[in-house]
């Protein structure tokens, strides 16, 4: 076996990598022995899960009618925050520019999301590091993120905004604080931050001044009250106890519900983290609507769902279920150039790979998107990088547009649960959607699979 | 005149008894230069919460009565003075200006603070100061657990005792305790009072008027920094 483990070099025959110690957790456990110390990564959770390919989507035949596909027109505009804002957010499509941090993130890369998100009529948003002027220039539709560390925060921002999103926790760690290693803490990270250069940051995993919803509840007000009322208000919840989170979301009086679910994105934290903590974003979006609806207010307030969202089939299978709207993060660094093939030299030289480059956390990003290394910063064009992603979006866009229209939808908000099957007895029961080619719901009461003629025979299970 | 004795001759009246916090507040932010000049009374405030949140005027504000959660929330250049108690976050993530309770003030008393002057003449609960990003704050009385916690930035000056866990995980916050400091969070410690202290905790008593104190007296505190890098020898203080 080569001692490179991105070496394409098959091993000598006979041998048998182990599924329980394949070679990646050897080289884990190798490093840990060697270092003392966790790993710490960027991106999300790599293991497999039951996602949005295991659903399939019912186009249009005998008992459906589709819309001609070139012709007819399929809406996919959404108005976040009507529940109680005076100037509730109205974008062009279903799919919004998740928080990410200036400080995990270059100058130039937040420039440049500010300026995809805006050409195509969405909105981008900020992150655990307070609003920069780039952003906020280039950024038509700007949320602000009010997290536990409250770096940067400040009232000037904050009534400069067009929402507040309430951040307690994300997909990728809920329950644990944002973290920025030193060699990313630069003089103006640092600045924003109000922290000393080249320290290990640690944001708080708990708000400072609120324990529960009903502290929440209050919290919102005051928000509510220094912006005069004027902006929605979001809380982004990660991926967990999700029915109940939600609840008490809609309770403590948020406009709009963010859920990130586990294969959401992060700048830096634990691998264990990443891997093992929250629920896939499949299951949690259902528990979400179903909170919604107990509440009767799906619909009323809006509900974004992030977390492993990479083109218009999975938006188009999100809003099916019932989402308002996807966030993208990860799938958004990619579109500006991350982990692109043209990098794959030097990706090698810090013992990475195109394809594979996660370490979002130590600044040596060679595409310059997740550095504050000016040098390396300099390599993406905010201009060329915000058209990429403009790029990206309106293709996600016209994807989830071609799904609607052939299931015979004139907006995309028209899709809804009746319009999907599952594929695998685990997406089925996550999603709560039937194993296609049946009516079984696997928990929804239901024991044996039965075929859809024989579930419409004996009614609903 | 000084501001204070503006304010008890000609100002404007608004009674949180007859009058909505919303209508309150929007009136204070729709202040002027010109008409922040004028001093106000908040009467019947009935523990009500965000009193005066979002003020960004150099207008002074007496609050007669007790107050709920987060009043003065993110206050840029006021003057607010509330006669009685102060719920949870009094001043939290304030800018500027300056703050004073008179009674007692709940937890997170000017949580996350950026600059100005909070002063709680009575006691302050556990998290006082929590985040504080360059706040000062200087309590009459005492301090509950976890004050100062992940400090970063300004003073927290207890002029009485501090309980358990006092600045935890601290960074560049600076603590000044008279009393007794019950119990010290991780990576915090008593560090040396140097004149250039004595002289800006001098300062800061006698901007917060706290009777008969002297800098002398006191107690520093501050980060070890020991915990500013993660490395394994430190994994058992995390």
């Amino acid at each position: 076996m080569s001692s490179d483990p991105l070496s394409s070099d098959p091993p000598p025959p006979g041998l048998r990598e182990s599924a329980t110690f394949d070679r990646s957790t050897i080289h884990e456990i190798q490093r840990a022995a060697r270092t003392g110390i966790y790993r710490i990564r960027g991106w999300g959770a790599k293991r497999p899960l039951p996602h949005f390919d295991d659903l399939v989507v019912l186009g249009a035949s005998m008992s459906r009618y589709p819309l001609e596909g070139y012709r007819e027109r399929c809406g996919t505009d959404v108005v976040l925050g009507t529940r109680h804002a005076r100037n509730p957010i109205h974008l062009d499509i279903p799919v919004t520019i998740a928080g990410m941090s200036f400080g995990a993130l270059s100058a130039q890369a937040k420039e440049a999301l500010g300026r995809g998100a805006s050409a195509v009529g969405t909105s981008t948003t900020t992150g655990d590091g307070g609003m920069t002027a780039e952003e906020r220039a280039h950024s038509r539709t700007l949320v602000y993120q009010l997290l536990p560390s409250r770096y940067g925060m400040n009232p000037d921002d904050l009534r400069r905004a067009d929402a507040i999103e309430v951040v307690l926790g994300q997909g990728a760690k809920p329950g644990g604080g944002g973290m920025l290693l030193g060699q990313k803490i630069s003089p103006r990270v640092a600045e924003m931050r109000t922290l000393p250069p080249d320290i290990d940051q640690r944001s708080a995993s708990r708000h400072p001044d609120w324990t529960g919803p009903d502290d929440l509840a209050i919290k919102i007000v005051e928000l509510r009250e220094i912006t005069d009322w004027r902006l929605p208000v979001f809380v982004k919840i990660g991926a967990t106890r999700t029915y109940y989170d939600t609840l008490l979301a809609v309770k403590a009086g948020a406009d709009v519900v963010v859920l990130d679910g586990m294969q959401g994105g992060t700048g830096a934290t634990q691998e264990v983290f990443i891997e093992h903590v929250g629920i896939p974003t499949l299951a949690a979006l259902r528990q979400a609507v179903e909170a919604l609806n107990e509440l009767e207010m799906h619909r009323k307030v809006q509900l974004i769902v992030s977390g492993g969202i990479r083109g218009g089939a999975d938006v188009a299978k999100a809003l099916a279920m019932g989402a308002d709207a996807c966030s993208i993060g990860t799938a958004a660094l990619i579109a500006l150039g991350d982990n692109s093939p043209e990098l794959d030299a030097e990706y090698r030289k810090i013992g990475s790979a195109a394809g594979y480059y996660d370490d979002l956390q130590d600044g040596r990003d060679p595409a310059g998107i997740s550095t504050q290394d000016d040098r390396l910063a300099q390599r993406l064009d905010p201009v060329v990088g915000g058209r990429r992603l403009a790029n990206y979006l309106r293709v996600m866009n016209m994807e989830a547009q071609t799904i609607a229209r052939a299931c015979g939808k004139s907006h995309v908000h028209n899709l809804e649960p009746e319009d999907l099957a599952a594929l695998t007895v685990e997406a089925a029961a996550m999603a709560g959607i039937p194993l296609a080619g049946t009516d079984w719901i696997p928990g929804a009461g239901g024991t044996a699979p039965k075929s859809n003629h024989e579930g419409a025979r004996n009614g609903p299970q | 005149m000084t501001r204070a004795a503006a304010a008890a001759t000609a100002a404007t009246v608004f009674d949180l008894a007859a009058g909505t916090l919303r209508e309150l507040n929007q009136r204070l932010h729709d202040l002027t230069p010109e008409t922040a000049r004028v001093p106000w009374r908040i009467l019947h405030p009935r523990g009500a919460h965000a009193v005066a949140a979002g003020v960004d005027a150099a207008v002074c504000i007496a609050i007669e009565g007790h107050v709920g959660y987060y009043c003065a929330g993110m206050n840029q250049h006021a003057e607010i003075t509330i006669h009685g108690m102060a719920g949870v976050g009094v001043a939290e993530n304030m800018m500027s200006g300056l703050v004073r309770v008179q009674g007692s003030a709940s937890q997170c008393a000017g949580a996350t603070g950026h600059g100005g002057l909070l002063v709680i003449e009575g006691d302050a609960s556990s998290r006082c100061g929590i985040s504080m990003k360059g706040i000062d704050i200087v309590v009459h009385g005492s301090v509950g657990h976890m004050s100062c916690f992940m400090g970063q930035a300004g003073a927290l000056v207890v002029c009485g005792d501090a309980d358990d866990g006092l600045g935890d995980s601290l960074y560049e916050a600076e603590v000044y305790v008279r009393g007794r400091a019950h119990g010290l969070g991780a990576d915090c410690e008593e560090q040396p009072m140097e004149a250039a202290h004595r002289e800006r905790l001098g300062e800061l008593l006698e901007r917060a008027a706290v009777p008969g104190a002297r800098a002398a007296r006191f107690r520093r505190y501050g980060s070890t920094r020991r915990l500013y890098h993660f490395h394994v020898d430190h994994a058992d203080q995390y």
